[in-house]
């Protein structure tokens, strides 16, 4: 379980640099920075991750889900996929 | 802070004469020109820009160009022929379909529907529309497509992020177009180009860059849209241009601003806005304006929100120095 959270958050963390820090991995962000407030993503970028997440974990995110609760950081988007996929 | 329904109200008198004032200066002292070129709709804003013109330059000064295209509604031009005749500067038509066509806007917009609905066709209408009511819970801006047929149930989908890139950036080419409408007529006369974006428009990113967002000056980007309101009272526009509803008079099944989107009437926008801006505690707020805390906060994040995610498109293009 641990190790489905650590892979998840790792592919999450690779997703967010390479499409939206240029590839760029001096860039910190916290697991709980949000996304918006540090100007990561734009509501663009919320799209792409929505889309990021469907075709990558095989979840399906429903417009009542689309909440910066659910997807606004690394941590949130951790907690949402796990709820989703039961792991 | 003293927080009230009347907050936003404005000595429109003074108001007037300052923007006029204001106006006179822009154009001939700043910006060395003789007069204004307004592109005018018939909405609220384009009225109230063009009216402010001709009483500040005179209206022999001022030009009002109508844009249509095969889309817009055929109000528009109705009404803004109104204006310009109550209001005595001369109105011309030009319309936009041809040079769309000649840039595929249409077709690059259909193509980018048929992703999502494969049936769509020139049978349908299409329009953009995001969630309902932004203050019901604190949600992120994403976007439905609709498609209707007359005769059959609307079909409504939520949109991926490369097909709102398309559609949006071919129905973008719209407002690029007229901009640069705009600029034929002001550069043949030495005139100024007048922007028509209130505050609401201008600060939550509801233009395109370089396209209605490109102007000389900006008479009323100040203004909240319920201000823009009362001095159109003011001025005696016409009343079916103070009665109708704001539209974007850019996808052909037609959408208001509001469902489009501000996701709020612009009376509250505004309100939870200006309170916002002043650190009114959200419970002030939400006795003034009957609405729970909660979703006095929500708006005012997703307020907030929109202005930070639309910062890039009112920034002017970046320069390096290498010398910082």
């Amino acid at each position: 379980m641990e190790s489905d959270t650590e892979r998840i958050r790792s592919e999450i963390r690779a997703f967010i640099v390479d499409s939206y820090l240029l590839g760029d991995e001096s860039v910190k962000f916290a697991d709980s920075d949000s996304f918006m407030s540090r100007g990561i993503i734009d509501s663009m970028g919320i799209l792409e991750l929505v889309a990021f997440l469907e075709q990558h974990f095989g979840i399906t995110v429903i417009d009542d889900e689309m909440l910066p609760t659910n997807l606004d950081s690394v941590e949130s988007l951790v907690g949402f996929i796990r709820g989703k996929s039961g792991c | 802070m003293n927080f009230h329904e009347d907050i936003l109200k404005l000595d429109v008198a003074r108001v007037t004469k300052q923007l006029c004032e204001a106006i006179r200066r822009q154009v001939r002292d700043d910006l060395k020109k003789s007069g204004a070129v307004v592109g005018i709709s018939g909405g609220i804003d384009s009225t109230v820009v063009s009216a402010l013109c001709a009483r500040a330059l005179g209206p022999q000064r001022v030009l009002g160009v109508i844009m249509p295209e095969q889309e817009s509604s055929g109000e528009s031009e109705t009404l803004a022929r109104q204006l310009a005749a109550q209001f005595g500067f001369e109105a011309i038509k030009e319309d936009i379909t041809g040079g769309l066509t000649g840039l595929s806007c249409y077709e690059k917009r259909d193509e980018a529907i048929k992703q999502l609905f494969p049936m769509y066709d020139k049978s349908y209408k299409c329009k953009i529309t995001i969630p309902e009511s932004i203050l019901s819970k604190d949600t992120f801006n994403f976007f439905h497509l609709t498609i209707q047929k007359q005769g059959e149930e609307a079909k409504t989908k939520r949109m991926t992020p490369g097909v709102y890139a398309q559609v949006v950036a071919a129905s973008n080419l719209k407002q690029r177009l007229r901009m640069t409408t705009l600029y034929y007529h002001a550069e043949r006369r030495n005139w100024a180009v007048a922007g028509t974006g209130n505050k609401d428009e201008h600060m939550q990113g509801f233009f395109v860059k370089y396209g209605d967002g490109g102007a000389d000056f900006k008479p009323i980007a100040h203004l909240f849209k319920i201000q823009v309101y009362q001095l159109a009272e003011y001025l005696g526009v016409p009343t079916d241009i103070l009665k109708r509803i704001p539209t974007t008079d850019t996808y052909s099944a037609g959408s208001t601003q509001e469902e489009f989107f501000f996701g709020l009437d612009f009376y509250r926008m505004d309100m939870l806005w200006r309170a916002m801006e002043t650190n009114v505690p959200a419970a002030k707020v939400a006795e003034v304006l009957d609405l729970s805390v909660q979703e006095v906060e929500h708006g005012y994040a997703h307020i907030a929100r929109k202005i930070r995610a639309t910062e890039p498109l009112r920034m002017p293009p970046l320069e390096i120095d290498l010398n910082e």
